[in-house]
């Protein structure tokens, strides 16, 4: 790891080199790519929440002047079970039936057909015009109704998983798990104190700006192509090819900018209906989902149940604490309930601790990952009884989580020992900082709550060419899709010893640049920043070469300083620095052009935490509550570019403040979505918020090159139960549900009197 | 379907289009004239994506209709960088990292420029409120409320 902490480039915040292009309107996101002859595709969507399909007869849209294709799932093959990829669970075979029902509609919006048409407005006549015949069946809408022993089965051939034996009968409940250490009965009878909890959190959507869209161009040899906003091209490209039953060699992805993600696109609804389409219809393809399809059909995170108790000794000790959480899944298995159940009590030293995690099928949309995946609903609930002991104990909420706080070589709940962390860094930086020593404003109330994400490495490419000026190309895979072009390029620039600005970075496509997983996990900076890394080490080690091959000395006499060759230490010869500049101005007679490469499956993403503080102000009379102040404090391990860095412990702060406070799937009784839209599905807007202060810790990681860690999950975490922490200090009693909107929070008052 | 043929001037550019009465003035500019820097997030009026200056006045063109085009001056995000350089607020925008993703910055500039032209000098709740309806997913808006403030000062005192 680098020692030295006088970088030239990494930690400062330079103009990102994609962003002219995006504050001109020149940068092309998903639904941007007109191509010539191109026709407009639609789908059609279920109006139950749970129905057979009895009949699909697509006759009438396909006896529509200037419609040219119509298909629904007897088009599609059968596809093989396997693992989905990209960030969320799941099995690709429930992936095929989710972007296209077959003999089901599970949820209300489920797809079963699809045109292509001249225009959208064919298109939408055309789906007008298509017959289904149903046969309604009850649907479950949440993990009670869903587990409950008589409960309508979603899949009859459901048995759940990871118990010893395989259950007798069919159910909802899709898998179990379990996580525990020590006796927590012991540690609970050894408690002086004990909290219990109940809380409950409704479905919430990532809400990115930019609906999903795409456009896909077969040729006649079968070959595709697909232009699309994702947040992994490759994994698309895996999961087209198993829903089509294609040769991923006949499949090309071409990410285009992407509007937010957040989680939500790493898998595939529109790729392979548009792909279909366009091998039926011989003309290009574009497809893009309305806000109320978005809504409907794609997302969320999972509504939850989470049960918990803690206990503690006088002084503080955390002596056990018990979870027992149920995550909805939606349609198909895959609710983030692992992540749930080895995040919930990841911050702190327990000896004895027991979760029993469910992950339940439920006549909503197919879940998918949302910024640390199913942490903010479990660690919520953690970090509520966490506020609720410190009261019990009379105890200052940040010295309670000192004590506790987990370290270096704490072994984590979910295994492996904490390399260093930030954990307590954060909390001692809380501690004295003004948001916290500061008096709470008059009538209002202060919440305090750590997050946590794990973070990961996985597979990562990335080629660095010396263009013949010495300026400098990094093409790697992953999408960018919130700066991560600046931070690969100031990277490359501080290894190379080269200006910021003569560096520009690329994102490849499929068959330009090597295979790398999804961006999300927070691994981008980390895993695909160490490839790029090591391209330019690559690089280095290449001019050293060239450098001592023009000098007449061995490669090992020269070394690398300041983006110039030079004579290493102690060897007397007379000759020039050479820099990148002249070695690239001379390959050809020294090798021919430079290019570096690497590929890797990066190991050690370290953990990342954080600690959020906020005062909000309850509004008794009507329960609207104002957020006055919110600091968010995080374990960067080293920031490369500081503004950016800010940004997502601000954007993360914001979106967990809408989730806590505001957003929620509201359902009627027949499992009809009754918020499908911004306007009653209401994300915070700028007038909400307060400036979102932030403070960035760095402890750097052992495992890069620079120390970076992920940021961008772990800031959403802390939000849900900073905002249940305030309004309890602010009302004197505690709202167990979220969000914590006007009604529900009105009700409570008026609950307790008023 | 008869189309109908509209006249109409935008970003500076006299412009004539055929289209269906029912289409919006965001599916002509994205569809038949491809302007995609106006962007669709919603539809429905309820981001502030597709916002566009008609006639000076702030818009979201996914509730204009097309035909009302006619006769009208219309600014895009295309149309705001004059000349050689960019407008102060793209400037801004960029050196105070006020974008991650960056489908609302179109949005968003095209209102920070009706705001300005309107109130050279506004207050952070001024801001806050004549934003509130573009909806920005990434930032928080922190750094999308400085930018403009920034763009404000610069406008005022050119550097």
């Amino acid at each position: 790891m680098a020692e030295a902490v006088d970088f030239k480039v990494v930690g400062s915040s330079p103009i990102r080199p994609d962003g002219v292009d995006k504050v001109t309107g020149r940068a092309q996101y998903g639904a941007d790519q007109n191509l010539p002859n191109m026709i407009y595709g639609k789908v059609l969507r279920s109006p139950h929440a749970h129905a057979r399909i009895k009949k699909v007869d697509l006759s009438g849209a396909l006896s529509m002047p200037g419609v040219y294709a119509a298909i629904s799932g007897a088009d599609f093959p059968e596809s093989e079970h396997g693992a989905i990829g990209g960030e969320g669970g799941g099995d690709v075979s429930d992936l095929a039936k989710n972007v296209m029902a077959r003999d089901k509609v599970l949820y209300h919006g489920h797809a079963v057909a699809a045109v292509a048409a001249r225009s959208l407005q064919i298109a939408e006549a055309a789906l007008a015009a298509i017959k289904v015949e149903y046969e309604p069946l009850a649907a479950v809408l949440d993990v009670d109704a869903a587990m409950a022993p008589d409960a309508p089965l979603l899949d009859e051939n459901c048995f759940t998983k990871n118990l010893p034996e395989k259950p007798e009968k069919p159910s909802n409940i899709a898998a179990v798990m379990q996580l525990a250490r020590g006796n927590v009965e012991e540690g609970f009878a050894a408690a002086d104190v004990i909290v219990e909890g109940d809380y409950r959190i409704p479905m919430a959507h990532q809400g990115y700006i930019e609906p999903h869209a795409c456009t896909a161009s077969v040729n006649e040899a079968g070959q595709a192509t697909v232009w699309c906003c994702t947040q992994g091209h490759f994994e698309f490209r895996a999961q087209t090819a198993k829903v089509l039953n294609m040769n991923i060699a006949d499949l090309k992805f071409v990410a285009s900018e992407i509007g937010g993600g957040f989680g939500g696109k790493t898998v595939v609804y529109l790729e392979p209906l548009a792909v279909m389409l366009s091998r039926k219809a011989h003309r290009p393809v574009k497809m893009a989902m309305t806000r109320e399809e978005v809504f409907r059909a794609t997302g969320p995170t999972s509504g939850t149940h989470v049960k918990i108790k803690v206990g503690a000794k006088k002084d503080g000790t955390l002596t056990a604490a018990k979870a027992w959480m149920a995550y909805e899944a939606g349609a198909f298995a895959g609710a983030p309930v692992g992540p749930g159940a080895m995040s919930i009590f990841a911050p702190y030293m327990l000896e004895n601790f027991h979760v029993e995690a469910y992950d339940v099928l439920v006549n909503k949309p197919k879940v998918a990952a949302y910024r640390a995946p199913g942490a903010p609903q479990s660690m919520h609930a953690m970090e509520c009884a966490v506020d609720e002991l410190a009261r019990k104990l009379g105890m200052d909420p940040i010295e309670l989580r000192l004590k506790n706080a987990a370290d270096q070589g704490t072994q984590a709940p979910y295994g492996p020992k904490f390399p260093a962390i930030g954990l307590k860094a954060c909390l001692e930086a809380a501690r004295v900082h003004p948001s916290y020593t500061k008096p709470v404003p008059e009538g209002a109330g202060r919440g305090v709550a750590v997050g946590f994400w794990f973070n990961v490495g996985m597979q990562s490419s990335a080629e660095v060419h010396i263009n013949e000026n010495g300026t400098v190309t990094v093409i790697e895979g992953n999408p960018d899709i919130g700066g991560s072009r600046a931070s690969m390029c100031m990277m490359a620039a501080e290894t190379l010893g080269v200006d910021y600005k003569a560096v520009r970075a690329l994102v490849g496509d499929t068959e330009t640049t090597g295979f790398s997983n999804v961006t999300g996990g927070s691994r981008t900076t980390f895993a695909t920043g160490m490839a790029v890394v090591q391209a330019c080490e690559d690089i280095i080690t290449q001019c050293k070469a060239r450098a001592a091959a023009t000098w007449g000395v061995d490669a090992d006499q020269v070394s690398w300083e300041d983006g110039h060759a030079v004579p290493a230490p102690g060897l007397n010869v007379d000759v020039k620095p050479l820099s990148l500049a002249e070695i690239a101005a001379n390959a050809a007679r020294t090798g021919g052009p430079l290019l570096g490469r690497a590929s890797l499956n990066a190991q050690g993403a370290g953990a990342a935490f954080s600690v959020n503080i906020a005062d909000f102000r309850v509004d008794r009379e009507t329960g609207k509550i104002d957020v006055l102040s919110y600091t968010a404090i995080q374990d960067a391990g080293r920031a490369i570019h500081k503004a950016y860095v800010e940004g997502q412990l601000q954007g993360g702060a914001a979106q967990g403040l809408g989730w806590a406070l505001n957003e929620e799937y509201i359902y009627d009784d027949n499992g009809v979505m009754q918020n499908a839209g911004f306007l009653d599905y209401r994300i915070p807007v700028a007038s909400d918020l307060p400036m979102i202060d932030t403070q960035i810790v760095e402890v750097p990681n052992p495992s890069h090159p620079y120390g970076v860690r992920g940021v961008g999950e772990t800031p959403i975490v802390a939000p849900l139960a900073v905002a249940s922490n305030a309004v309890r200090d602010a009302l004197g009693f505690r709202i167990a549900d979220l969000p914590l909107s006007p009604p529900r929070v009105l009700a409570a008052i008026e609950a307790q009197g008023g | 379907m008869n189309k109908v043929q509209v006249s109409t001037s935008i970003n500076g550019e006299e412009t004539e289009f055929l289209c269906e009465p029912q289409q919006t003035l965001l599916e002509v500019l994205r569809e038949e004239l491809a302007l995609t820097g106006t962007k669709e997030g919603c539809a429905t009026g309820d981001c502030g994506a597709c916002s566009v200056l008609l006639n000076g006045r702030l818009v979201c063109s996914c509730l204009v209709l097309a035909v009302e085009g006619q006769g009208a001056e219309i600014t895009t995000i295309e149309g705001i960088a004059q000349g050689d350089g960019l407008h102060p607020i793209q400037q801004k925008f960029l050196e105070h990292a006020a974008l991650q993703c960056g489908i609302c910055t179109p949005g968003l500039i095209v209102a920070t420029k009706a705001l300005l032209e309107k109130n050279p000098d506004p207050d952070e709740t001024t801001i806050r409120y004549w934003l509130a309806g573009n909806l920005c997913r990434c930032t928080g808006y922190d750094k999308i409320i400085r930018a403009v403030q920034d763009a404000a000062r610069e406008l005022a005192h050119p550097a």
